[in-house]
């Protein structure tokens, strides 16, 4: 119990009048990590649970483990593919660690090369996001005299998550300052919040560099020889390059040939899409693998922290509004023609669904509400990716726009609670 | 038909009075806190512009655009510089008769919305619309589409804020933004969301 009695000793100097009494919000973080806080309530009734907003958070940041991970290794194994066909490493500081660190990456590297590569790439942009937006929560913890909130653990690995992996670190820094300064802060700091804000954040970087991040660029972490498209498969869809109607020449991937030159080589939509299910396909860092995104939110799902009200919704929106699309679909190849279970496994769609949606404190409250908010995400995300040219990924906007949505669908669920009440107590 | 439909969707999402074009921010801003009241707001605002903009594009095509005397025996004549000047005058007469016309037949409803019928008759969002409408040579249904649609477009904007604003009653934000620098704030970070819709052609 030594740790208990120092902290238990040290105490007295971070309370009003203390030594460091401005610092308290960061003593305070620092001690309920290791012990729950010594406060009772005093008046009489009294909930007792040992899961706290702390717990909590800490239980999601840990769901996006595996997607983490997977997506580190998947920067790798997009980046060999480039070197293989032709291309080299990254042409900035991030290759030149992980050759400092003695790595190589070639095309039948190791899954720990490939590891390593996405982590020298990824863990800067993470560390960045902590840093930062740490410092943003901290003084505001301090100056406004709340408590550092575990919520900015999830909002920063989400915000580094959606991110591709070659942004520029002063971007990284930007962005999630616009996240939780603008977006959270000003509006007293976690819980009252109406957007998201590793989601704004990264709108924020959309609108103001859209050449680093809206996706029409390749996101693949070499120098890429010419010819080698490396496009994400959204915008490739987009492009009219997949035929939704032919199942065994669906779309064309390039491969190296026996004598070292890129070519042309059709592969099946079943190949393709256990491919995309898997997160073998270029994209964001932490978008790729629908699989993995879906254990982490199934795991939070279970636990009663993401609300599965809120994810069948974005279901059931998307699979009813791409559906709808299809019957308007001219010819096979175009995006009206992409089937539900497309739009599943391409893109962010996964990872908004199950991470960002899910966020309680800028979804609905309500529990008729969150099936409206659900729907509405799903049916705006594909209204975005197939009818608005603009953009290829549509989850971020439709997050961003249905969680404007989401204190009108309240009211008018409390409005029609009270209405009924009178009718029945009169 | 569809035509009609994609300006309709149009006026509402893409060009949104309030977010897109930012107009009639002051009623915007100021009469926001409830959503009751802004419902009344809005609904009045689809009202106004749904008449003003048909009656002042027929004004506009019939009387003042050049050439438009013909009729009168002045082929011409051009009076589109007194275009603006006529739009708000219409404005404001139409908002007259509207108001006494509800006082007469519907007091529920003229009740209801109270101060705000005579206050949008300066608001921008109005004479915005009338003067795109007339800018982009509508024809007569074009321009009730357009006026009714931007209309609910901005209703539904200021619903929108003010259901948000209702749910932010209690958030503890620092001193300095307390108030109408938070909804300066809340604006902003909504039409962040509706660029969802731009790039979108109908």
């Amino acid at each position: 119990m030594g740790l208990k009695v120092y902290l238990e000793k040290i105490e007295p100097d971070f309370e009003p009048g203390g030594k460091y009494d401005k610092f308290y919000a960061l003593y305070e973080a620092a001690a309920t990590i290791f012990y729950t806080p010594g406060k009772v309530n005093v008046a009489n009734t009294h909930v007792k649970d040992s899961i706290d907003l702390k717990r909590i958070m800490i239980m999601v940041w840990m769901a996006t483990f595996p997607a983490m991970f997977y997506g580190m290794y998947n920067v790798g194994v997009q980046a060999s593919y480039a070197i293989e066909a032709g291309g080299a490493l990254y042409d900035g500081w991030q290759a030149g660690l992980f050759s400092a660190l003695g790595g190589t990456l070639t095309g039948d590297a190791g899954i720990f090369s490939m590891l390593l590569y996405g982590a020298c790439f990824f863990v800067p942009i993470y560390a960045t996001t902590f840093i930062v937006g740490g410092f943003w929560e901290v003084l505001f913890a301090s100056v406004r005299k709340h408590e550092i909130n575990e919520g900015f653990f999830v909002t920063s690995v989400l915000f580094a998550l959606t991110l591709p992996s070659t942004i520029p670190l002063w971007q990284v820094a930007l962005g999630i300052t616009f996240g939780i300064v603008i977006a959270k802060e000003i509006f007293g700091g976690t819980g009252r919040n109406f957007l998201n804000p590793a989601l704004s954040g990264r709108a924020f970087l959309y609108f103001a560099y859209p050449a680093q991040i809206s996706g029409d660029q390749p996101w693949i972490a070499a120098q890429l020889a010419d010819g080698y498209s490396g496009a994400t498969w959204l915008s490739n869809a987009a492009n009219q390059t997949m035929n939704f109607g032919d199942s065994v020449n669906f779309a064309s991937m390039q491969v190296l040939d026996a004598s070292g030159n890129l070519v042309n080589q059709t592969i099946s939509e079943a190949d393709l899409w256990m491919n995309s299910f898997i997160g073998n396909i270029p994209g964001s860092v932490g978008e790729v693998s629908s699989l993995l995104i879906m254990v982490g939110g199934l795991f939070i799902i279970y636990l009663g922290i993401a609300s599965w009200r809120i994810v069948s919704g974005v279901g059931l929106g998307v699979i009813f509004f791409s559906t709808l699309l299809n019957f308007f679909a001219s010819d096979p190849t175009s995006i009206y023609a992409m089937p539900f279970y497309w739009h599943f496994v391409i893109g962010g769609l996964a990872f908004g669904m199950f991470f960002m949606a899910t966020d309680p404190v800028s979804a609905s409250f309500t529990n008729q509400g969150k099936w409206f908010y659900g729907f509405f995400i799903g049916l705006m995300t594909v209204l975005i990716r197939v009818i608005n040219p603009a953009f290829p990924e549509g989850i971020m906007l439709a997050i961003l726009f249905a969680n404007l949505w989401a204190p009108l669908f309240d009211y008018f669920v409390a409005q029609s609670n009270i209405k009924r009440r009178v009718a029945r107590v009169g | 038909m569809e035509h009609y439909a994609a300006l309709f969707i149009r006026a509402v999402f893409i060009e949104n009075m309030a977010l897109s074009l930012f107009l009639g921010m002051c009623t915007f801003l100021a009469v926001s806190k409830k959503v009751k009241t802004s419902m009344g707001l809005g609904v009045a605002v689809i009202v106004v512009l749904g008449i003003s903009v048909p009656v002042n594009q027929v004004i506009f095509v019939n009387i003042l655009a050049p050439g438009a005397l013909d009729w009168a025996g002045f082929p011409d004549a051009d009076l589109s510089f007194l275009s603006f000047l006529t739009f708000i005058g219409v404005i404001a007469a139409l908002v007259q008769i509207l108001e006494m016309t509800l006082d007469k037949f519907f007091p529920a409803l003229y009740n209801a919305l109270g101060i705000f019928l005579p206050l949008i008759t300066v608001n921008c969002a109005i004479f915005g619309g009338v003067a795109f409408a007339v800018q982009r040579e509508y024809n007569f249904t074009e321009s009730i589409v357009y006026g009714i649609g931007s209309g609910a477009g901005w209703a539904m904007a200021i619903i929108l804020l003010a259901a948000i604003r209702e749910k932010l009653k209690y958030a503890d934000m620092p001193d300095g933004i307390r108030g109408l620098g938070s909804v300066f704030m809340i604006a902003g970070l909504m039409a962040l969301g509706f660029q969802s819709f731009t790039g979108i052609s109908l």
